[in-house]
């Protein structure tokens, strides 16, 4: 009786978990909706946690006399796992958040690796299909793991340089065929085989060992600049083992949810990999920066630097104004600043824009978030193809902490490393101004002729002290007038 | 009556098809402002993996299954309650001028939103 009525509780609550996720993922495609819907997400979420401790009503003969360990450990781990990760989520901050979503993305690989180790340690899968895909998710999952925290490593520059060794691939290739050699052997083993060299627990020992060893060595070289799509990859692969470890254990819920991802991180990667002009492909086995480099031609004009406050008096008195802000801006924390000066030039009636390049920031969208952070309205913020028409007929471009994305090259060069890259037309503007720390050069390491265009201005210092001195001179203007 | 589900062959694929079908559907029609808290969101989602570490765990007999089933509690719950902090505090932050203008610390540029959110409405 106990049994049927919490199966019946486990059913329900799942099957409403299900449907939340789905809801909660369709409200967040509108900024108007987005906020309830990671709420409507979450209490799916609760249901379903706190449902699948009524799994202990029905739990296998053998593990009865350790239900009560079990319970206490589950819940331990809960309370330590969720805990520790609420408390930093809460703290970390917001330019932090790509490491945070390899890592979290890591430890969902991580848990769909280890119930599959649960099954073919306890020898729970049966049959060819239920190991086959135990089997499968377990490879995902630990390549997820492992390769996500690379991924950690290299965004929060514990790993600086890609790591590159002759012949790569071949050992990549090689480690992943072992992998799937010795995943074959415990499947033949599992189902009345004998293997005579290795016996089973040792097996399954290496099986996720050279699992994990891919993923290391599947990340270690691919660039800093490249790590927004494999982040997105693994939160992809991490979907397809949870969805695969949900069909092993006969639970829908995990199936439907981690389908659901494996599909829109799917997605997701092949819109970013088109932002940047490159194929998934591209970005996993080839090394950015590695093709021969091409001599760039001469550039015409000189590097023309100015007055930060000149060039704020200039923009107080333009009709319009686009911002095309990056990575570097949010590495100086001016992001505050820069509103404070938007706020300034709206008020005195100039018409100021952010157009965001795809690829702005660490991660796609992460630009939108942190001038959101800020307190910019997100009416005034605009994507690369609904804005770029209209920077020709705009009077200032404000280029801040971005340099690779306003390069004019990828339009025309072949030979460039960004040949191809859409990019935000800032040199089509009047005027343009660029924030910069240095004459330094871009994540793609090349010159960018922008900066040496007639109608281009340099202003040079970090970019929260450059936008102080722009408010200053506009207030001084203020003042005088008053 | 018998609530045990029981999935095989088929069914299973079909499960998966679907739901590949709906999660493409619906993140195809998220603009790209939302982009990283959609991601970190579908990051919550597949949190759902915890669900199967209880289970796991609850069934464990050996010491051996309790610490692997200890560990995989352990990081799906990291997974889930990480990364609903995370897209909560992303997606609280985006507003719209109207809603900024009712607060009354934003009060002094009323005039200079209205105007461009009117611009922006295109």
């Amino acid at each position: 009786m106990l049994i049927t009525v919490s199966q019946l509780i486990i059913g329900i609550v799942d099957l409403a978990a299900a449907f939340l996720f789905m809801y909660g993922l369709k409200r967040m495609s509108s900024p108007v909706t987005a906020p309830s819907g990671i709420f409507v997400a979450g209490i799916g979420m609760l249901g379903a946690v706190l449902a699948s401790f009524l799994y202990a009503f029905s739990v296998e003969t053998t593990a009865k006399p350790h239900l009560l360990m079990n319970l206490g450990l589950g819940v331990a781990a809960l309370a330590i796992g969720g805990g520790v990760a609420w408390w930093v989520g809460k703290r970390v901050a917001m330019t932090a958040m790509p490491q945070m979503v390899a890592i979290y993305n890591g430890m969902g690989g991580g848990a769909a690796g280890a119930i599959a180790a649960v099954e073919l340690f306890g020898d729970k899968a049966h049959g060819a299909t239920q190991l086959a895909v135990t089997l499968l998710g377990a490879l995902i999952g630990a390549v997820s793991l492992s390769g996500s925290l690379i991924a950690w490593a290299k965004l929060d520059g514990v790993l600086k340089k890609p790591l590159r060794i002759k012949g790569q691939q071949i050992i990549n290739a090689t480690v992943l065929l072992g992998t799937i050699a010795v995943g074959g052997t415990i499947l033949f083993a599992a189902l009345g085989g004998t293997v005579g060299f290795i016996a089973m627990p040792q097996l399954i020992y290496l099986f996720f060992g050279l699992a994990l060893v891919f993923g290391i060595l599947m990340t270690l070289p691919i660039g800093g600049a490249d790590m927004p799509v494999v982040i997105s990859i693994y939160n992809a692969f991490t979907g397809l083992a949870v969805g695969l470890e949900g069909f092993v254990l006969e639970n829908p819920a995990l199936m439907i949810a981690g389908m659901v991802v494996g599909a829109a991180g799917l997605l997701l990667t092949l819109l970013m990999a088109k932002a940047m002009n490159r194929s998934v492909a591209n970005v996993l086995f080839t090394n950015f920066g590695d093709a021969p480099k091409q001599k760039q031609g001469a550039i015409k004009g000189s590097l023309k630097p100015v007055e930060a406050g000149d060039a704020g008096i200039f923009m107080r008195y333009a009709s319009s104004v686009i911002i095309v802000p990056g990575y570097g801006l949010a590495a100086a924390q001016g992001q505050e600043k820069l509103y404070e000066f938007v706020k300034l030039l709206i008020s005195d009636g100039v018409s100021v824009k952010f157009a965001i390049h795809p690829v702005a920031g660490r991660m796609p969208g992460q630009m939108d978030v942190l001038l959101a952070e800020a307190g910019v309205p997100y009416d005034l913020i605009f994507q690369l193809e609904d804005i770029n028409d209209e920077f020709k007929t705009t009077d200032v471009a404000l280029v801040i902490g971005a340099n690779d994305v306003v390069n004019p090259e990828a339009r025309t060069d072949k030979g460039s490393p960004i040949y191809g890259m859409p990019i935000l037309n800032a040199d089509m503007a009047k005027k343009v101004y660029v924030v910069k720390r240095g004459e330094g050069k871009g994540y793609a390491g090349i010159v960018n002729p922008l900066f040496y265009g007639d109608n281009c201005d340099m202003v040079y210092g970090d970019a929260a002290a450059v936008m102080g001195s722009m408010i200053e001179a506009v207030r001084g203007l203020g003042a005088k007038a008053a | 009556m018998e609530f045990q589900i029981h999935i095989t062959g088929f069914v299973a694929v079909y499960i998966f098809m679907l739901a590949a079908f709906a999660g493409w559907v619906i993140i195809g029609h998220v603009p790209a402002i939302l982009h990283t808290p959609l991601m970190s969101g579908s990051n919550f989602v597949h949190g759902i993996v915890v669900v199967g570490g209880i289970f796991a765990l609850l069934n464990a007999s050996t010491i051996l299954e309790q610490g692997i089933g200890f560990f995989a509690v352990l990081l799906g719950a990291g997974n889930a309650a990480g990364g609903f902090a995370v897209t909560q505090r992303m997606l609280a932050m985006f507003q719209t001028s109207d809603q900024k203008t009712t607060k009354p610390k934003h009060g002094q540029a009323k005039a200079g939103h209205a105007k461009a959110s009117s611009s922006a409405a295109r």
